[in-house]
Order: structure tokens, then sequence, then C-alpha cells
């Protein structure tokens, strides 16, 4: 049977993702977040998700919105804090203990989905010895430098932002807007990009910047929203 | 006592990236020393979300949403410049690919610890981004700050106070009172803000200071403080 990953509607695409999932979301700075596919998540009335993604909350993504409706029970991410002056609804639940954290150099937030994707366990990095983001963390000296060991990060879903995909999977970014998704997709049992638009040819091999291997579904929602 | 203002603080941190140099710039100051490096210097700055060439902000017609720098800025490139994914974008941080970078900072240590990351602010979570990978992988770390708190506090300290972003990782600073390197002795002025001591300093650091021998003048152009 021809290979075909496209999918009708986002809400199909969060087909079989079940209360407890691991889902890591892509996306920096208002490039590449997956809006239409967290908007899909939410949908489904989960519990228990831990998101891994780079920024808890972020003014251009709509992350805030599973964690308004209690979906979320921990957060793995780099940046923790609200852009307004106030609490995020992240910051207000993660103060009353009703949401987890785990705070993550941004570097090794990448390597550890970098090494969940390819098959390694755990690897050393000077990033953040000495400091309390390492604390209880296993340390080793090669040379003359000190590393932490950090563990890798895989998920059961990847949400994603591209521009164009193919029915084969393969997917063109814009600009900045791959950031963490081609890791975060390598990382997923299932790994889900939202499209601006999915060609009826394939794309061209010199375009394609994530092989369709790592894609199971990809969906077409138009510009962002 | 005044020293320089802001905006000569970025220019003459600026003055000392090099023609060729890669360079990361940490949000605020840092990134206004990015527009006084001096004219012929061909530079490229990195911005941890991929971007390797960063050009002027974009103007509003031209902006794209797609096309930001680490601060969610939108941007331009500039001629040669690339995008990678975030994996390969910290692989030139943590590989050592990054010359230098400039980063704002709360207080640095005589050895050369960093606490840029965590004020400690009550009501807030954390945000670390990529301050911690720069900071221990860059070729070389550099520091603008003021050379003091608000409150008057010194800034250059025997021991960090604050959570440490990295140990042992500055090898220079800027403030608006001095240009001071970080060696095995610790802090070692190299110029210093036009009238000035070397006891006026001394007074408003929290470690010795050693002064070169060829100590001069910070000399900086008249500039509008603007940031």
């Amino acid at each position: 049977m021809p290979i075909d990953k496209r999918v009708a509607a986002a809400a199909a695409a969060m087909d079989g993702v079940r209360d407890g999932a691991v889902v890591l979301i892509s996306g920096f700075g208002g490039a590449g977040f997956p809006n239409v596919l967290i908007r899909a998540l939410c949908e489904r009335g989960l519990r228990d998700l831990t998101l891994v993604v780079n920024s808890a909350t972020h003014r251009y993504s709509v992350t805030h919105e599973l964690i308004e409706a209690g979906q979320v029970r921990k957060v793995v991410c780099s940046a923790a804090r609200g852009h307004a002056k106030g609490l995020s609804a992240f910051e207000e639940r993660w103060k009353k203990g009703e949401i987890e954290l785990e705070c993550l150099p941004q570097g090794s937030f990448a390597e550890k989905i970098r090494a969940g994707g390819a098959g390694i366990p755990a690897f050393y990095t000077p990033v953040g010895f000495g400091t309390e983001l390492a604390a209880g963390k296993e340390t080793r000296r090669f040379g003359d430098r000190d590393y932490v060991l950090e563990t890798a990060i895989t998920g059961d879903l990847a949400l994603i932002r591209a521009d164009r995909a193919d029915r084969y999977g393969n997917l063109a970014f814009r600009y900045a807007q791959a950031n963490f998704g081609p890791a975060m997709a390598t990382a997923a049992r299932l790994s889900v990009a939202e499209v601006r638009i999915i060609e009826d040819a394939p794309l061209a091999q010199p375009d394609i910047q994530l092989a369709g291997a790592f894609i199971d579904r990809v969906v077409a929602v138009g510009d962002m929203p | 006592m005044s020293g320089i203002n802001r905006n000569q603080m970025a220019w003459r941190a600026a003055q000392d990236i090099e023609d060729g140099m890669i360079v990361n710039l940490g949000m605020g100051l840092p990134v206004l020393a990015g527009d006084y490096v001096p004219d012929g210097r061909d530079v490229f700055i990195h911005a941890e979300n991929g971007v390797i060439g960063c050009g002027p902000l974009a103007t509003p017609e031209a902006a794209d949403t797609d096309l930001v720098d680490a601060g969610s800025r939108r941007i331009t490139l500039r001629p040669g410049a690339s995008i990678v994914d975030s994996t390969a974008s910290f692989a030139m941080i943590r590989g050592g690919h990054i010359d230098v970078t400039v980063l704002g900072a709360f207080q640095v240590a005589a050895n050369g610890d960093l606490a840029n990351w965590d004020m400690r602010l009550p009501e807030k979570g954390p945000l670390v981004g990529g301050a911690m990978d720069l900071a221990a992988c860059a070729r070389a770390v550099w520091v603008i700050m003021e050379h003091t708190t608000r409150k008057g506090e010194p800034r250059l300290l025997q021991a960090c106070t604050l959570p440490l972003t990295a140990v042992r990782c500055v090898t220079r600073i800027f403030t608006d009172l001095a240009v001071i390197d970080v060696i095995d002795a610790g802090f070692l002025v190299r110029e210093i803000a036009p009238g000035i001591t070397q006891e006026e300093l001394q007074a408003k650091s929290g470690a010795p200071l050693h002064f070169a021998a060829d100590c001069r003048t910070i000399a900086a152009p008249e500039l509008a403080e603007s940031v």
C-alpha cells in the first residue's frame, strides 16, 4: 500500500494519545509553535500529561490552555517564567505544588532529546556543573574538567510545526521554524507535524530538512492562527 | 562619582570584538554592543534558536514571525547567514565554536564564577535558557554590567552569593567604571573610567583589584544613553 501520512483533521492526528503521555512540543520565540495540534490535544481532555517544551508558556504559544485545563502534571523546560508581570498559568500552579517542574539548560534540554532519538541513554556535559541545576546529578572528571551526567528524554507524542510536507511526511521549515522540531520528531513514539500546506507532489530532495521516516502523521492547517 | 553611560559600556565591549568572530550576545546591553562593532569587521552574530548571522531588526512591514532571534525579536539575516535546528545550534555553543559570548550579569567572582540567571525573584519561575551553555562552553565569556547594584553593593566579589551560571568562566568584564580581566590572581584592571581613581574603584569592588602596569583611561566617544 502506498505510504500516506496525511491526516484530514488535527483531532484525528491525536488518535491513540492517552492519559499520562509525555508530550514533546516544539517552538521558539514565535517560530514553529504547533498551536493547532496543541489545541487538538487539549480537546481530548487528557490528564497527567508531561510537557517537554522549551518555554512552559510563551506569549505566542497556547501551552497555557493545556495547563489551565488542569491536564498537565509536569513540565520539563529551560524557561518557566511568564512574560507578563503577574504569574503565568504555569507559575500559579507550580507555586501551589500542582505541577512539577524540571528546569534544564537549553542545550542540555535539546541534547537530551537528541540523545533520546538516537538511542543514547545518557551523556556527559560540562554545562551546569557547580550550579543548582546539577544538584543530585552524577558528575565525573575527564581530563582537567568536571562534567554532569544527563539522561536522555523520549516521549509518547511529539508535536511540531513546519511549512510544507508531502504524503511521505517529509518536512520543509521556514527560517527559524525548525528549532527543537527535528530532534523531538526522532524522540517520540508518535510524531505529528502541522504544516501550512501539504504538497501533492513529493517535496524536492534539496528542500527536505526532516526525513519523513521520523514523522507519523501530517496535517495541513494553513497559516499560523 | 560617575563613569561611562550604558551605551558607552556597550561601545567599549564592541571594540574588542575582532574581525571574523562568531559571537553570541545576551539580551540588553550585549545586543546593543552588536550595533557598535567597528565598520570593516566581518562578524557573525549567533542566536540560540539557530540563526547564524543575525542582521538588524526587521521593519514592521518586513517582519516575519518565523524569523526571530533568541529574544523573540523579529530580525533580518546578514549576507551569508544560515539557520540550523536547536541541536546544531547548541553543538555550536557546547562544542566551542562560538568565539565569544557577551552576557549581562548580576555578579562575577574573582575566580571567574558567573551569576547571571536567577535573582531569586520570589514570585517568578526560573528561566535559564541558554545562559549556562554559553557560559560553560563559549571560547571566551565577557560580561557587561554596572559596577555596583542600584543600592551601591559591589557586583565584583570574592564569591558569588546568587546562584551560579557556570564556574570559572568569565574572562573579561566591562562596567561603567572599568575594563577588567579575570586572571589566575583575580581581577586585573586594564582600563578605568575618566575621573575615577584606583582607590574609588577598589572601594566599589568586593574583592581585591590588581592594576595593570599600563592601566589606561577608557576612551569612549560621547553617546546618548538609549537603554
